[in-house]
Protein backbone atom coordinates (compact mmCIF):
# COMPACT_ATOMS: atom_id res chain seq x y z
CA UNK A 1 0.00 0.00 0.00
CA UNK A 2 1.56 3.24 -0.96
CA UNK A 3 0.52 6.46 0.84
CA UNK A 4 -0.01 9.33 -1.44
CA UNK A 5 -0.11 13.20 -0.65
CA UNK A 6 -3.92 12.72 -1.74
CA UNK A 7 -4.35 10.12 0.72
CA UNK A 8 -2.71 12.11 3.43
CA UNK A 9 -5.59 15.21 2.60
CA UNK A 10 -8.40 13.29 2.93
CA UNK A 11 -7.59 11.62 5.83
CA UNK A 12 -7.26 14.81 7.18
CA UNK A 13 -10.20 16.36 6.07
CA UNK A 14 -12.20 13.45 6.75
CA UNK A 15 -10.67 13.79 10.90
CA UNK A 16 -10.24 17.62 11.31
CA UNK A 17 -13.24 19.40 8.57
CA UNK A 18 -12.28 22.31 7.83
CA UNK A 19 -9.62 22.88 10.65
CA UNK A 20 -6.57 21.69 8.13
CA UNK A 21 -6.53 24.08 5.10
CA UNK A 22 -4.16 25.62 2.53
CA UNK A 23 -2.90 22.26 1.18
CA UNK A 24 -0.55 22.50 -1.13
CA UNK A 25 2.43 20.26 -2.93
CA UNK A 26 6.02 21.72 -3.64
CA UNK A 27 9.04 19.59 -4.73
CA UNK A 28 6.94 16.32 -3.28
CA UNK A 29 6.29 17.86 -0.01
CA UNK A 30 3.02 18.02 0.95
CA UNK A 31 2.36 21.35 3.55
CA UNK A 32 -0.98 22.49 5.49
CA UNK A 33 -1.88 24.24 8.06
CA UNK A 34 -4.11 24.58 10.90
CA UNK A 35 -5.16 26.83 14.27
CA UNK A 36 -2.48 26.42 16.76
CA UNK A 37 -5.18 25.39 19.15
CA UNK A 38 -4.82 21.80 17.95
CA UNK A 39 -1.58 21.44 16.89
CA UNK A 40 -1.20 17.94 19.26
CA UNK A 41 -4.43 16.02 17.97
CA UNK A 42 -2.90 16.90 14.73
CA UNK A 43 0.15 15.57 15.45
CA UNK A 44 -1.27 13.05 17.85
CA UNK A 45 -3.19 11.82 14.51
CA UNK A 46 -0.11 11.64 12.31
CA UNK A 47 1.20 9.79 14.93
CA UNK A 48 -1.07 7.12 16.04
CA UNK A 49 -2.93 6.34 12.64
CA UNK A 50 -1.39 3.40 11.49
CA UNK A 51 -1.85 4.29 7.82
CA UNK A 52 -0.47 7.74 8.60
CA UNK A 53 2.26 6.87 10.81
CA UNK A 54 3.91 9.72 10.69
CA UNK A 55 6.53 8.55 13.86
CA UNK A 56 9.34 10.70 13.47
CA UNK A 57 10.03 14.60 13.58
CA UNK A 58 12.65 15.47 11.27
CA UNK A 59 13.19 19.08 11.85
CA UNK A 60 10.89 21.62 14.05
CA UNK A 61 11.74 25.39 13.50
CA UNK A 62 9.72 28.92 12.83
CA UNK A 63 9.39 31.10 10.56
CA UNK A 64 8.82 34.67 11.18
CA UNK A 65 6.69 37.25 8.44
CA UNK A 66 6.17 40.44 9.96
CA UNK A 67 3.60 41.68 7.71
CA UNK A 68 1.06 38.92 8.59
CA UNK A 69 -0.19 40.76 11.38
CA UNK A 70 -1.75 38.96 13.72
CA UNK A 71 0.36 35.35 12.71
CA UNK A 72 3.63 36.55 12.63
CA UNK A 73 5.45 33.53 14.02
CA UNK A 74 4.79 30.23 12.05
CA UNK A 75 6.26 27.00 13.75
CA UNK A 76 6.93 24.36 10.94
CA UNK A 77 6.83 20.93 11.97
CA UNK A 78 8.79 18.38 9.16
CA UNK A 79 7.56 15.08 9.60
CA UNK A 80 8.48 11.63 7.92
CA UNK A 81 6.96 8.12 7.72
CA UNK A 82 10.29 5.81 7.34
CA UNK A 83 8.03 2.77 5.90
CA UNK A 84 6.18 4.66 3.28
CA UNK A 85 9.35 6.64 3.17
CA UNK A 86 7.38 10.25 2.56
CA UNK A 87 7.88 13.65 4.10
CA UNK A 88 5.03 16.00 5.70
CA UNK A 89 5.44 19.76 6.29
CA UNK A 90 2.77 21.32 8.36
CA UNK A 91 2.68 24.41 9.97
CA UNK A 92 0.83 26.50 12.70
CA UNK A 93 0.53 30.60 12.98
CA UNK A 94 0.58 32.59 16.20
CA UNK A 95 0.59 35.97 16.62
CA UNK A 96 3.75 37.41 18.04
CA UNK A 97 1.60 39.50 21.12
CA UNK A 98 0.70 35.74 22.09
CA UNK A 99 3.46 33.37 20.73
CA UNK A 100 1.80 30.03 22.67
CA UNK A 101 2.17 26.77 21.20
CA UNK A 102 1.67 23.55 22.75
CA UNK A 103 4.62 21.45 23.20
CA UNK A 104 5.06 18.27 20.98
CA UNK A 105 8.07 17.15 23.29
CA UNK A 106 5.91 14.60 25.03
CA UNK A 107 5.29 13.13 21.79
CA UNK A 108 8.53 13.33 20.36
CA UNK A 109 11.46 13.41 22.70
CA UNK A 110 13.72 15.06 20.00
CA UNK A 111 11.02 18.21 20.20
CA UNK A 112 12.01 18.90 23.17
CA UNK A 113 15.72 20.61 22.13
CA UNK A 114 14.29 21.97 18.42
CA UNK A 115 11.43 23.76 20.92
CA UNK A 116 14.18 25.20 23.19
CA UNK A 117 16.18 26.17 20.00
CA UNK A 118 12.61 27.94 18.50
CA UNK A 119 12.14 29.68 21.85
CA UNK A 120 15.57 30.71 21.91
CA UNK A 121 15.70 32.69 18.55
CA UNK A 122 11.94 33.52 18.25
CA UNK A 123 10.43 33.47 21.25
CA UNK A 124 7.50 30.36 20.51
CA UNK A 125 6.60 29.85 24.44
CA UNK A 126 6.55 26.00 24.00
CA UNK A 127 3.29 25.44 26.61
CA UNK A 128 4.17 22.68 28.44
CA UNK A 129 7.62 22.34 27.77
CA UNK A 130 9.85 21.07 31.05
CA UNK A 131 12.75 22.81 30.50
CA UNK A 132 11.82 25.96 28.12
CA UNK A 133 15.50 27.95 28.56
CA UNK A 134 17.50 29.46 25.81
CA UNK A 135 19.69 26.80 24.50
CA UNK A 136 22.53 28.88 22.22
CA UNK A 137 22.22 31.72 23.74
CA UNK A 138 23.42 33.61 26.94
CA UNK A 139 20.87 33.07 29.56
CA UNK A 140 20.58 36.77 29.78
CA UNK A 141 19.76 37.90 26.09
CA UNK A 142 16.48 39.78 26.46
CA UNK A 143 15.41 39.45 22.64
CA UNK A 144 14.27 36.63 20.44
CA UNK A 145 17.55 37.03 17.24
CA UNK A 146 16.20 35.66 14.68
CA UNK A 147 12.71 37.41 14.81
CA UNK A 148 12.75 40.10 11.54
CA UNK A 149 12.54 43.03 13.91
CA UNK A 150 16.46 42.67 14.25
CA UNK A 151 18.05 43.32 11.23
CA UNK A 152 21.89 42.35 10.77
CA UNK A 153 24.44 45.55 11.35
CA UNK A 154 24.36 47.64 8.62
CA UNK A 155 27.88 47.52 6.80
CA UNK A 156 27.55 50.99 5.46
CA UNK A 157 26.87 52.71 9.26
CA UNK A 158 28.62 55.32 10.73
CA UNK A 159 28.08 56.37 14.07
CA UNK A 160 30.57 53.55 15.19
CA UNK A 161 33.91 54.69 15.42
CA UNK A 162 35.80 51.94 14.46
CA UNK A 163 38.89 52.33 12.88
CA UNK A 164 40.27 49.23 12.97
CA UNK A 165 37.91 47.57 10.75
CA UNK A 166 37.55 50.51 7.91
CA UNK A 167 34.87 52.03 9.49
CA UNK A 168 34.32 56.13 10.82
CA UNK B 1 37.29 44.57 62.57
CA UNK B 2 35.22 43.60 60.24
CA UNK B 3 33.67 40.02 60.95
CA UNK B 4 35.42 36.80 59.52
CA UNK B 5 33.53 35.66 56.14
CA UNK B 6 33.85 31.90 56.40
CA UNK B 7 33.00 30.11 52.72
CA UNK B 8 29.43 29.58 52.54
CA UNK B 9 28.64 26.20 51.18
CA UNK B 10 25.09 25.67 49.03
CA UNK B 11 22.89 24.41 51.23
CA UNK B 12 22.58 20.30 51.07
CA UNK B 13 26.02 20.09 49.25
CA UNK B 14 27.83 18.29 52.74
CA UNK B 15 24.70 15.49 52.88
CA UNK B 16 24.52 15.46 49.44
CA UNK B 17 26.76 11.65 48.50
CA UNK B 18 27.39 12.43 44.92
CA UNK B 19 29.47 14.64 43.29
CA UNK B 20 29.22 17.50 41.11
CA UNK B 21 31.88 16.90 38.49
CA UNK B 22 32.59 19.97 36.07
CA UNK B 23 33.51 18.23 32.12
CA UNK B 24 34.26 20.44 29.55
CA UNK B 25 33.72 22.93 27.96
CA UNK B 26 37.42 22.38 26.71
CA UNK B 27 38.30 19.41 28.66
CA UNK B 28 40.69 17.54 25.98
CA UNK B 29 38.69 14.51 26.15
CA UNK B 30 35.28 16.01 25.05
CA UNK B 31 37.26 16.88 21.43
CA UNK B 32 35.16 19.98 20.85
CA UNK B 33 33.54 22.46 22.58
CA UNK B 34 30.82 20.59 25.06
CA UNK B 35 29.62 20.83 28.84
CA UNK B 36 28.76 18.66 30.84
CA UNK B 37 27.70 19.16 34.25
CA UNK B 38 27.46 15.77 35.62
CA UNK B 39 26.27 14.10 39.42
CA UNK B 40 28.27 11.21 39.90
CA UNK B 41 28.42 8.38 42.56
CA UNK B 42 31.93 7.56 42.82
CA UNK B 43 32.68 6.80 38.98
CA UNK B 44 29.40 6.55 37.57
CA UNK B 45 27.07 9.02 35.96
CA UNK B 46 24.13 9.93 37.85
CA UNK B 47 22.60 12.28 35.83
CA UNK B 48 24.16 15.18 33.79
CA UNK B 49 22.67 18.48 32.09
CA UNK B 50 24.32 19.50 29.33
CA UNK B 51 25.48 23.71 27.74
CA UNK B 52 25.41 24.07 24.55
CA UNK B 53 26.09 27.28 22.09
CA UNK B 54 29.77 28.29 23.26
CA UNK B 55 30.71 28.35 19.43
CA UNK B 56 27.36 29.63 18.11
CA UNK B 57 27.58 32.00 15.37
CA UNK B 58 24.29 32.70 13.90
CA UNK B 59 24.42 31.20 10.49
CA UNK B 60 20.99 31.41 10.38
CA UNK B 61 20.72 34.95 10.09
CA UNK B 62 23.93 35.91 8.50
CA UNK B 63 22.67 33.39 5.73
CA UNK B 64 19.52 35.71 5.57
CA UNK B 65 21.67 38.89 3.77
CA UNK B 66 23.32 36.66 1.38
CA UNK B 67 22.66 35.46 -1.78
CA UNK B 68 22.97 31.49 -2.50
CA UNK B 69 26.53 31.15 -3.34
CA UNK B 70 27.70 32.98 -0.04
CA UNK B 71 26.07 30.55 1.89
CA UNK B 72 27.99 27.88 0.70
CA UNK B 73 31.08 29.00 2.64
CA UNK B 74 28.75 29.05 6.01
CA UNK B 75 27.73 25.29 4.99
CA UNK B 76 31.91 24.68 5.63
CA UNK B 77 31.73 25.70 9.18
CA UNK B 78 28.83 22.97 10.28
CA UNK B 79 30.35 19.70 10.19
CA UNK B 80 33.80 20.43 8.99
CA UNK B 81 34.84 16.63 9.00
CA UNK B 82 33.05 16.54 5.93
CA UNK B 83 32.36 19.76 4.85
CA UNK B 84 32.00 18.87 1.39
CA UNK B 85 29.01 16.94 1.91
CA UNK B 86 27.87 20.22 3.05
CA UNK B 87 28.25 22.11 0.76
CA UNK B 88 26.75 19.31 -2.38
CA UNK B 89 23.93 19.61 -0.23
CA UNK B 90 23.09 22.88 -0.11
CA UNK B 91 23.93 23.07 -3.98
CA UNK B 92 21.56 19.99 -4.72
CA UNK B 93 19.08 21.75 -2.22
CA UNK B 94 19.46 25.47 -4.73
CA UNK B 95 19.52 23.02 -7.73
CA UNK B 96 15.90 21.60 -6.47
CA UNK B 97 14.77 24.82 -5.47
CA UNK B 98 15.54 26.12 -8.71
CA UNK B 99 14.61 23.32 -10.77
CA UNK B 100 17.96 22.89 -12.56
CA UNK B 101 18.51 19.81 -14.11
CA UNK B 102 22.39 18.66 -13.77
CA UNK B 103 24.44 16.63 -15.99
CA UNK B 104 25.56 12.67 -15.30
CA UNK B 105 29.02 13.32 -15.37
CA UNK B 106 28.49 16.15 -12.30
CA UNK B 107 26.74 13.87 -10.29
CA UNK B 108 28.86 11.24 -10.38
CA UNK B 109 31.72 13.63 -9.83
CA UNK B 110 29.97 14.61 -7.01
CA UNK B 111 29.09 11.05 -5.65
CA UNK B 112 32.82 10.42 -5.38
CA UNK B 113 33.92 14.14 -3.21
CA UNK B 114 30.64 13.11 -1.20
CA UNK B 115 32.11 9.37 -0.41
CA UNK B 116 35.53 10.36 0.24
CA UNK B 117 33.91 13.23 2.67
CA UNK B 118 31.96 10.47 4.29
CA UNK B 119 34.99 8.35 4.37
CA UNK B 120 37.24 10.78 5.98
CA UNK B 121 34.57 11.50 8.82
CA UNK B 122 34.07 8.32 9.48
CA UNK B 123 37.87 7.74 9.70
CA UNK B 124 38.03 10.58 12.26
CA UNK B 125 34.96 9.30 14.44
CA UNK B 126 36.31 5.62 14.91
CA UNK B 127 40.09 6.47 15.28
CA UNK B 128 38.86 8.83 17.73
CA UNK B 129 36.82 6.29 19.61
CA UNK B 130 39.72 4.17 19.53
CA UNK B 131 42.09 6.91 21.34
CA UNK B 132 39.44 7.59 23.71
CA UNK B 133 39.75 3.78 24.30
CA UNK B 134 43.65 3.79 24.58
CA UNK B 135 44.87 3.11 21.23
CA UNK B 136 46.44 6.43 19.82
CA UNK B 137 47.88 4.08 16.78
CA UNK B 138 45.19 3.75 14.77
CA UNK B 139 44.22 7.17 14.72
CA UNK B 140 47.90 7.86 13.83
CA UNK B 141 48.07 5.33 11.33
CA UNK B 142 45.21 6.58 9.27
CA UNK B 143 46.19 10.34 9.39
CA UNK B 144 47.96 9.42 6.34
CA UNK B 145 44.69 8.41 4.60
CA UNK B 146 42.88 11.58 5.94
CA UNK B 147 45.34 13.98 4.32
CA UNK B 148 45.50 12.22 0.94
CA UNK B 149 42.09 12.69 0.78
CA UNK B 150 42.52 16.17 1.56
CA UNK B 151 45.24 16.67 -0.88
CA UNK B 152 42.27 15.46 -3.59
CA UNK B 153 40.10 18.49 -2.41
CA UNK B 154 42.79 20.66 -2.84
CA UNK B 155 43.22 19.40 -6.49
CA UNK B 156 39.53 20.04 -7.34
CA UNK B 157 39.20 23.05 -5.45
CA UNK B 158 42.43 24.62 -3.78
CA UNK B 159 41.65 24.04 -0.47
CA UNK B 160 40.98 21.56 2.54
CA UNK B 161 39.06 22.17 5.29
CA UNK B 162 36.58 24.83 4.50
CA UNK B 163 36.91 23.47 0.97
CA UNK B 164 33.88 25.48 -0.16
CA UNK B 165 34.01 23.36 -2.95
CA UNK B 166 31.72 23.40 -6.20
CA UNK B 167 28.89 25.74 -7.30
CA UNK B 168 25.55 25.69 -7.69
CA UNK B 169 25.26 23.27 -11.35
CA UNK B 170 28.48 21.82 -10.67
CA UNK B 171 32.14 21.97 -10.03
CA UNK B 172 34.10 25.73 -10.67
CA UNK B 173 36.01 23.84 -12.71
CA UNK B 174 37.18 20.24 -13.88
CA UNK B 175 38.88 17.79 -11.98
CA UNK B 176 42.30 18.29 -13.17
CA UNK B 177 44.65 14.64 -13.78
CA UNK B 178 46.15 14.81 -10.65
CA UNK B 179 43.22 14.86 -9.15
CA UNK B 180 42.47 11.43 -10.57
CA UNK B 181 45.53 10.21 -9.83
CA UNK B 182 45.61 11.02 -6.39
CA UNK B 183 42.07 8.74 -6.55
CA UNK B 184 43.78 5.92 -7.71
CA UNK B 185 46.47 6.15 -5.47
CA UNK B 186 43.50 6.41 -2.85
CA UNK B 187 41.41 3.80 -4.02
CA UNK B 188 44.54 1.39 -4.19
CA UNK B 189 45.99 2.00 -1.09
CA UNK B 190 43.15 2.76 1.31
CA UNK B 191 41.48 -0.87 1.76
CA UNK B 192 44.89 -2.20 2.82
CA UNK B 193 45.11 0.04 5.28
CA UNK B 194 41.36 0.20 6.50
CA UNK B 195 41.62 -3.60 6.78
CA UNK B 196 44.68 -2.96 9.36
CA UNK B 197 42.37 -0.50 11.06
CA UNK B 198 39.65 -2.78 11.71
CA UNK B 199 42.64 -5.70 12.68
CA UNK B 200 43.62 -3.01 15.39
CA UNK B 201 39.70 -2.73 17.03
CA UNK B 202 37.11 -5.16 15.67
CA UNK B 203 37.92 -8.29 16.99
CA UNK B 204 40.76 -6.41 19.59
CA UNK B 205 39.50 -7.79 23.59
CA UNK B 206 40.08 -4.19 25.44
CA UNK B 207 38.16 -2.31 22.67
CA UNK B 208 35.62 -4.62 22.48
CA UNK B 209 34.92 -4.84 26.18
CA UNK B 210 35.17 -1.03 26.33
CA UNK B 211 32.64 -0.16 23.65
CA UNK B 212 29.88 -3.27 23.56
CA UNK B 213 27.32 -2.60 25.84
CA UNK B 214 28.25 1.18 26.80
CA UNK B 215 26.23 3.66 25.16
CA UNK B 216 23.35 2.26 23.86
CA UNK B 217 20.12 3.11 22.83
CA UNK B 218 16.95 1.40 21.37
CA UNK B 219 15.71 1.77 18.19
CA UNK B 220 12.23 2.79 19.29
CA UNK B 221 14.20 5.36 21.43
CA UNK B 222 16.73 6.20 18.83
CA UNK B 223 13.91 7.37 16.27
CA UNK B 224 11.70 8.95 18.91
CA UNK B 225 14.85 11.21 19.80
CA UNK B 226 14.84 12.05 16.13
CA UNK B 227 18.55 9.99 15.23
CA UNK B 228 19.59 9.43 12.00
CA UNK B 229 22.33 8.40 10.12
CA UNK B 230 25.26 5.65 11.42
CA UNK B 231 24.08 6.46 14.79
CA UNK B 232 20.23 5.35 14.22
CA UNK B 233 21.40 2.15 11.61
CA UNK B 234 23.76 0.86 14.31
CA UNK B 235 20.22 0.32 16.37
CA UNK B 236 18.88 -1.36 13.80
CA UNK B 237 16.88 1.00 11.34
CA UNK B 238 17.85 0.75 8.01
CA UNK B 239 17.13 4.79 6.39
CA UNK B 240 19.57 5.89 4.64
CA UNK B 241 18.68 9.19 2.58
CA UNK B 242 21.28 8.23 -0.29
CA UNK B 243 18.58 5.05 -0.50
CA UNK B 244 14.89 6.37 0.04
CA UNK B 245 15.23 9.94 -1.69
CA UNK B 246 18.40 9.43 -3.67
CA UNK B 247 19.80 12.37 -4.87
CA UNK B 248 22.95 13.57 -7.35
CA UNK B 249 22.24 9.89 -9.15
CA UNK B 250 22.89 8.05 -6.07
CA UNK B 251 20.24 5.43 -7.49
CA UNK B 252 22.63 4.38 -10.13
CA UNK B 253 24.79 2.68 -7.71
CA UNK B 254 24.90 -0.58 -6.04
CA UNK B 255 25.74 -0.57 -1.99
CA UNK B 256 24.40 -2.17 0.91
CA UNK B 257 23.13 -0.37 4.34
CA UNK B 258 25.28 -1.81 7.37
CA UNK B 259 22.51 -2.02 10.15
CA UNK B 260 23.89 -3.16 13.75
CA UNK B 261 21.45 -4.04 16.19
CA UNK B 262 22.42 -2.94 19.78
CA UNK B 263 22.75 1.00 19.11
CA UNK B 264 26.14 0.89 21.18
CA UNK B 265 29.39 2.24 21.03
CA UNK B 266 30.33 -1.22 19.20
CA UNK B 267 27.49 -1.02 16.66
CA UNK B 268 28.05 2.22 16.06
CA UNK B 269 31.86 1.72 15.58
CA UNK B 270 31.01 -1.15 12.95
CA UNK B 271 28.65 0.29 10.97
CA UNK B 272 30.91 2.96 10.34
CA UNK B 273 33.56 0.67 9.32
CA UNK B 274 30.80 -1.18 6.92
CA UNK B 275 30.22 1.87 5.44
CA UNK B 276 33.30 3.05 4.73
CA UNK B 277 33.97 -0.36 2.65
CA UNK B 278 30.48 0.49 0.55
CA UNK B 279 32.06 3.90 0.32
CA UNK B 280 34.88 2.49 -1.55
CA UNK B 281 32.95 0.81 -3.55
CA UNK B 282 30.87 3.57 -4.06
CA UNK B 283 33.91 5.74 -5.45
CA UNK B 284 35.34 2.98 -7.78
CA UNK B 285 31.77 2.66 -9.51
CA UNK B 286 31.78 6.32 -9.72
CA UNK B 287 35.23 6.55 -11.27
CA UNK B 288 34.24 3.79 -13.64
CA UNK B 289 31.59 5.68 -14.82
CA UNK B 290 33.20 9.18 -14.90
CA UNK B 291 35.88 7.59 -17.43
CA UNK B 292 32.82 6.28 -19.46
CA UNK B 293 32.50 9.52 -20.85
CA UNK B 294 34.00 10.11 -24.07
CA UNK B 295 34.73 13.46 -26.03
CA UNK B 296 33.16 16.20 -25.15
CA UNK B 297 31.32 14.49 -22.68
CA UNK B 298 34.06 14.23 -20.42
CA UNK B 299 34.95 18.09 -20.31
CA UNK B 300 31.42 18.26 -18.66
CA UNK B 301 31.40 19.75 -15.14
CA UNK B 302 28.48 21.95 -14.77
CA UNK B 303 25.28 22.78 -15.50
CA UNK B 304 24.06 25.40 -17.97
CA UNK B 305 22.32 27.74 -15.31
CA UNK B 306 24.03 31.32 -16.35
CA UNK B 307 21.84 32.82 -13.12
CA UNK B 308 23.86 31.02 -10.86
CA UNK B 309 26.65 30.00 -12.36
CA UNK B 310 29.69 32.09 -12.43
CA UNK B 311 31.04 32.20 -15.71
CA UNK B 312 34.58 31.43 -16.72
CA UNK B 313 37.30 34.35 -16.33
CA UNK B 314 38.11 34.60 -19.91
CA UNK B 315 34.63 35.20 -21.06
CA UNK B 316 34.30 37.19 -18.34
CA UNK B 317 36.98 39.75 -20.27
CA UNK B 318 35.87 39.20 -23.58
CA UNK B 319 32.31 38.35 -23.73
CA UNK B 320 29.41 40.65 -23.20
CA UNK B 321 26.52 38.04 -22.30
CA UNK B 322 29.30 36.16 -19.71
CA UNK B 323 30.30 39.64 -18.62
CA UNK B 324 26.36 40.29 -17.55
CA UNK B 325 25.79 37.51 -15.62
CA UNK B 326 28.95 37.85 -13.93
CA UNK B 327 27.98 41.00 -12.14
CA UNK B 328 24.26 40.20 -11.61
CA UNK B 329 25.58 37.60 -9.61
CA UNK B 330 28.77 39.26 -7.87
CA UNK B 331 26.10 42.60 -7.16
CA UNK B 332 23.89 39.54 -6.08
CA UNK B 333 21.06 40.87 -8.35
CA UNK B 334 19.04 37.96 -9.26
CA UNK B 335 15.70 36.96 -7.31
CA UNK B 336 14.81 33.95 -6.28
CA UNK B 337 11.62 32.12 -7.08
CA UNK B 338 8.82 32.63 -4.42
CA UNK B 339 8.30 29.31 -2.10
CA UNK B 340 9.80 27.26 0.25
CA UNK B 341 11.88 23.54 0.11
CA UNK B 342 13.30 21.10 2.11
CA UNK B 343 15.90 18.82 1.18
CA UNK B 344 17.85 16.61 3.25
CA UNK B 345 21.41 14.59 2.29
CA UNK B 346 22.82 11.58 4.15
CA UNK B 347 25.66 14.07 5.72
CA UNK B 348 28.71 12.37 7.52
CA UNK B 349 26.65 11.59 10.76
CA UNK B 350 23.24 11.90 9.60
CA UNK B 351 20.80 13.02 7.58
CA UNK B 352 21.78 16.98 7.12
CA UNK B 353 18.35 19.29 6.06
CA UNK B 354 18.35 22.00 4.81
CA UNK B 355 14.81 24.52 4.97
CA UNK B 356 14.77 27.37 2.58
CA UNK B 357 11.88 29.85 2.39
CA UNK B 358 12.22 32.34 -0.18
CA UNK B 359 9.97 35.33 -0.80
CA UNK B 360 11.29 36.09 -3.81
CA UNK B 361 13.94 38.04 -2.86
CA UNK B 362 17.50 38.10 -3.46
CA UNK B 363 18.40 36.01 -0.18
CA UNK B 364 16.62 33.03 1.64
CA UNK B 365 13.77 34.65 3.73
CA UNK B 366 14.85 31.81 6.29
CA UNK B 367 16.96 29.19 6.07
CA UNK B 368 17.07 26.32 9.11
CA UNK B 369 19.83 23.62 9.02
CA UNK B 370 18.57 20.04 9.89
CA UNK B 371 22.22 19.60 12.14
CA UNK B 372 22.19 15.96 13.14
CA UNK B 373 24.86 16.72 16.10
CA UNK B 374 22.38 18.83 17.65
CA UNK B 375 19.41 15.89 17.99
CA UNK B 376 22.02 13.34 18.98
CA UNK B 377 23.83 15.70 21.98
CA UNK B 378 20.13 15.63 23.85
CA UNK B 379 20.11 11.91 24.06
CA UNK B 380 23.45 11.79 25.86
CA UNK B 381 22.14 11.99 29.67
CA UNK B 382 20.47 8.97 28.74
CA UNK B 383 23.12 7.24 27.08
CA UNK B 384 25.61 7.50 29.71
CA UNK B 385 22.68 7.62 32.62
CA UNK B 386 24.40 4.47 35.23
CA UNK B 387 27.75 4.10 33.15
CA UNK B 388 31.14 5.02 33.83
CA UNK B 389 32.66 8.18 33.39
CA UNK B 390 35.24 7.19 31.38
CA UNK B 391 32.34 5.57 28.79
CA UNK B 392 31.05 8.53 29.29
CA UNK B 393 33.97 10.19 27.03
CA UNK B 394 33.44 6.92 24.66
CA UNK B 395 30.17 7.68 23.97
CA UNK B 396 30.48 11.40 23.10
CA UNK B 397 33.16 10.20 20.44
CA UNK B 398 31.57 7.35 19.04
CA UNK B 399 27.93 9.52 18.53
CA UNK B 400 30.56 11.81 15.96
CA UNK B 401 29.36 14.87 17.51
CA UNK B 402 30.73 18.22 16.39
CA UNK B 403 30.44 21.24 17.46
CA UNK B 404 30.50 23.35 14.87
CA UNK B 405 27.68 21.96 13.43
CA UNK B 406 25.55 20.98 17.00
CA UNK B 407 26.30 25.41 17.96
CA UNK B 408 25.16 26.27 13.84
Amino acid sequence: MALSNETIQSQLEAKFADQVHTFSTESGILSFESPKEINLKVLQFLFDEPSLGFTFLTDLCAVNYPDNIGAELVVVYHLHNFTENIRLRYSVATSIAAPDVFTASKLFESANWMERETYDFFGVNFVGHANLKRILNVDEMDYFPLRKEFPLEDQTRIDKDDEMFGRG
Amino acid sequence: MEAQHNITLPEGSIEKQTTTLNFGPTHPATHGVFQNIMEVDGERVVSTVQTVGYIHRAFEKLAERRPLYQITPITDRLNYCSSPINNMGWHLTCEKFLKVETPKRVDYLRVIIMELARISDHLICNSIVGVDTGAYTGFLYVMQYRELIYEIYEEVCGSRLTTNIGRIGGFERNFTNAAFTKLEKFLNEYPKVLREFEGLFTRNRIFMERTQGTGGISAARAMNYGFTGPNLRAAGVDYDVRVQQPYSSYQDFDFTVPVGTTGDNYDRYLVRNAEMWESISIIRQAYEKVQAFKGTEAEVFHADVPEYYLPKKEDVYTKMEALIWHFKIVMGEIDLPKGQIYNAVEGGNGELGFYLVSDGGRTPFRLHFRRPSFIYYQAYPELIQGGMISDAVVTMSSLNLIAGELDA
